[in-house]
């Protein structure tokens, strides 16, 4: 198996005739992933690609089709809203892409998210993949190949740069989630920790994570209370200096906290093989795995 | 986006909370002139603060007080167009272009406001102290007891009993605590309706008579929200900004000016920053972090060239492109045809991978300009050193040869 996504998942695009939405769901579609709907309010009625239904709103799409997951490409001032209506309509999942998005509405979102049982991953992520299955995300396809590592990423090429690394190796995954680079997100390492224990095809696990929060650190407790995969983990932004954003909006040094440093230390004393340099997570993972 | 003291002052003051009188100047005079005002409604002690956007301004001698209106401007004088030096500026300091002057405010205790963002809780936190005027994260790191917070959960922000508790906490009572609590409360709403990332009144001063004054205040907003504020956005001040960090901004390109030698050049915050580890763990520094983006256009690479070659302490420029849904050979044209446009004189690097990797490096190698090709990132980080200590030793030879 694999972690929440996989064959079975009917997949809804929210944002599916824009021109970010209209070429990741062809790139989805071809990778074999069942999209069946896509949401733009006032095209309702019309047919993506011939073969997809379009809806006007989330609640019509999932009475006529039986979508369970949501892909969201909505622009940031209506993203948080389009998460909102996802969650109403009783999506299990919502995986936002969309970079940008107000903190203080991710607040509100997230809080919406848990009374009604949705899970969100995202936003500013680059999706959710399991290998040779299902993809609903941005990530290359290629790169990737069905096997038994778990990967974990706040990040979005660093990730694809792991995979390669993994597949290159000889070794496959399992399934690959990016939980976003904004300060506040729906699904956190922790919470896919936490998954990957109950996935049989799960082996071990590569979390990225990068300067900012203490994501990382609540992860390495979380490992530290016997955990029963092996991790390797990479922390990106060493070298990035304090007080300063670094692409992401989550990834900043602020008061002194938040620090690769801190996070590595973290991670290392709760057992986690953690690499000083991205070009290490390939080997580390082999050699870990045996 | 950083605000100014004043800016955020003039924020908190829109809110029915209560800053010391004064005004912004520019020049001595001016100073002199808004001292002057605030002795003819009966101050006799004045402050001159230095607007700039780093922390620790008093232990940098950017906060002064003067005995008169004639020593205000004096004292403005000397600071206006000089560096400031703080403990948060690094050792070359912030020009300072305007200083706050205020009327003095007699202190009988100083306490600690602040708002942020609680990433791990998912909710904004209020905290407080009874230890106002010193920084808040000393007194967390010696201290943590002397810390109070109190969350805003989302659709109910912080409730009156929150602000009442949080105030006994401090061991205020009566007419302080109440006046106390409303700041805490209107602070809160002022951080929900501006988009506020952080706030902080520090000190929240108490007078002998139970007023309760902000003395000092720093707003930092989300710059994720600015779309739908602005009037804030108008508050920005690029002098305080580093002035390539504007110029890539506008080319809506994410770069931050480190004080490295090796240019980097990288598709993806994560990776850019995985790559300027992976150049110090090579043994060399980064000059910068640059995210040219998901799709690494010509346009973009082209004004990331512009920006790396400003630097310059720059002696190689390291390009790492994980090709996803971008091709490698359409980004290897766009490095060649970018050059055509930007003169690059040191070494570059090129790392390409994923989607036609091995195309895009058979463009670069056949291409008439001199690429150093590189296939893992390990190989690349320790070209992009070779090269640059190779630029290096060229040009203390030829500083030499000069100078004989």
């Amino acid at each position: 198996m694999s972690i929440l996504v996989d064959a079975d998942t009917r997949l809804l695009v929210q944002g599916i005739t824009g021109t970010e939405g209209t070429f990741h769901t062809r790139q989805c579609r071809e990778y074999g992933t069942n999209v069946v709907a896509g949401v733009t309010p006032g095209k309702g009625g019309q047919q993506f690609d011939d073969e997809v239904p379009v809806f006007n709103t989330v609640g019509e799409a999932v009475e006529a089709t039986g979508a369970d997951v949501s892909l969201i490409f909505v622009p940031p001032p209506f993203a948080a809203d389009a998460v909102m209506e996802a969650a109403e309509a009783g999506m299990r999942l919502a995986i936002c892409i969309t970079e940008g998005i107000p903190a203080l509405d991710m607040v509100d979102v997230v809080g919406y998210c848990n009374a009604r049982g949705t899970r969100l991953v995202g936003p500013n992520c680059p999706g959710v993949i399991s290998p040779g299955s299902c993809k609903v995300g941005i990530m290359p396809g290629f790169v990737h190949r069905e096997g038994n590592v778990g990967v974990i990423s706040r990040s979005g090429t660093l990730t694809y740069e792991a995979v390669d690394q993994i597949t290159r190796a000889g070794l496959g995954q399992s399934t690959c989630i990016g939980i976003g680079g904004d300060p506040v997100i729906g699904t956190t390492f922790s919470d896919c920790l936490g998954m990957f224990t109950e996935d049989e095809q799960t082996r071990a696990v590569v979390m990225i994570g990068e300067i900012g929060g203490s994501a990382e650190e609540e992860a390495a407790a979380l490992i530290a209370d016997d955990y029963p995969l092996p991790v390797v983990s990479f922390i990106a932004g060493q070298t990035a200096p304090p007080g300063k954003r670094m692409g992401h909006a989550g990834a900043i040094i602020a008061g002194g906290k938040g620090t690769a440093a801190e996070k590595m230390a973290a991670l290392r004393e709760a057992g986690v093989h953690v690499v000083g340099s991205p070009s290490e997570i390939g080997a580390k993972i082999v050699e870990v795995l045996g | 986006m950083k605000l100014h003291e004043f800016q955020s002052k003039a924020l908190l003051r829109a809110r029915g909370l209560t800053v010391p009188e004064g005004g912004v100047a520019a020049t001595g005079d001016e100073a002199r002139a808004v001292a002057e005002r605030l002795a003819a409604a009966g101050s006799t002690k004045f402050a001159v603060k230095a607007q700039v956007h780093a922390g620790g301004r008093g232990k940098g001698g950017g906060i002064k007080l003067a005995d008169s209106p004639d020593e205000a401007g004096r004292l403005a004088d000397a600071m206006l167009g000089q560096p400031l030096v703080t403990p948060q500026t690094g050792p070359e300091g912030v020009i300072v272009r305007k200083v706050l002057v205020e009327a003095g405010v007699a202190i009988a205790r100083e306490l600690y406001v602040g708002l942020t963002l609680d990433r791990a809780s998912r909710q904004p936190v209020v905290i407080a102290s009874a230890e106002g005027g010193v920084e808040i994260e000393e007194v967390a790191a010696e201290r943590p007891e002397a810390i109070h917070s109190e969350p805003c959960a989302p659709g109910w922000g912080l409730r009156p009993f929150q602000a009442q508790r949080l105030a006994f906490a401090l061991g205020l009572e009566g007419k302080a605590s109440r006046r106390v609590a409303h700041v805490m409360g209107q602070l809160a709403e002022i951080f929900g309706a501006l988009d506020g990332s952080m706030a902080e009144i520090n000190p929240l001063v108490i007078t002998d008579d139970d007023e309760v004054i902000v003395l000092d205040a720093k707003i930092v907003l989300d710059d994720n929200a600015l779309y739908r504020h602005p009037d804030l956005e108008a508050l920005r001040d690029p002098s305080e900004e580093q002035p390539l960090e504007v110029e890539a901004a506008e080319h809506s390109l994410s770069y931050v000016a480190l004080d490295g030698t090796i240019g980097c050049m990288v598709n993806g915050a994560g990776l850019a920053m995985g790559t300027m580890d992976q150049i110090s763990n090579a043994g060399g520094f980064p000059a910068n972090f640059l995210d040219v983006g998901g799709g690494a256009s010509v346009e973009r690479v082209a004004a990331a060239f512009r920006i790396l070659m400003k630097a310059p302490s720059v002696e190689a420029v390291l390009i790492n492109i994980f090709g996803g849904i971008v091709r490698c050979d359409r980004v290897a044209k766009g490095v060649i045809e970018a050059l055509e446009t930007v003169r690059v004189d040191v070494p570059i690097i090129v790392r390409l991978q994923g989607t036609n990797a091995v195309e895009g490096r058979a463009i670069l190698e056949a291409s008439e300009i001199e690429f150093i090709v590189a296939e893992t990132l390990d190989e690349a980080a320790s070209k992009a050193v070779a090269a640059a200590s190779k630029t290096r030793a060229i040009a203390a030879e030829a500083g030499s040869g000069a100078g004989s």
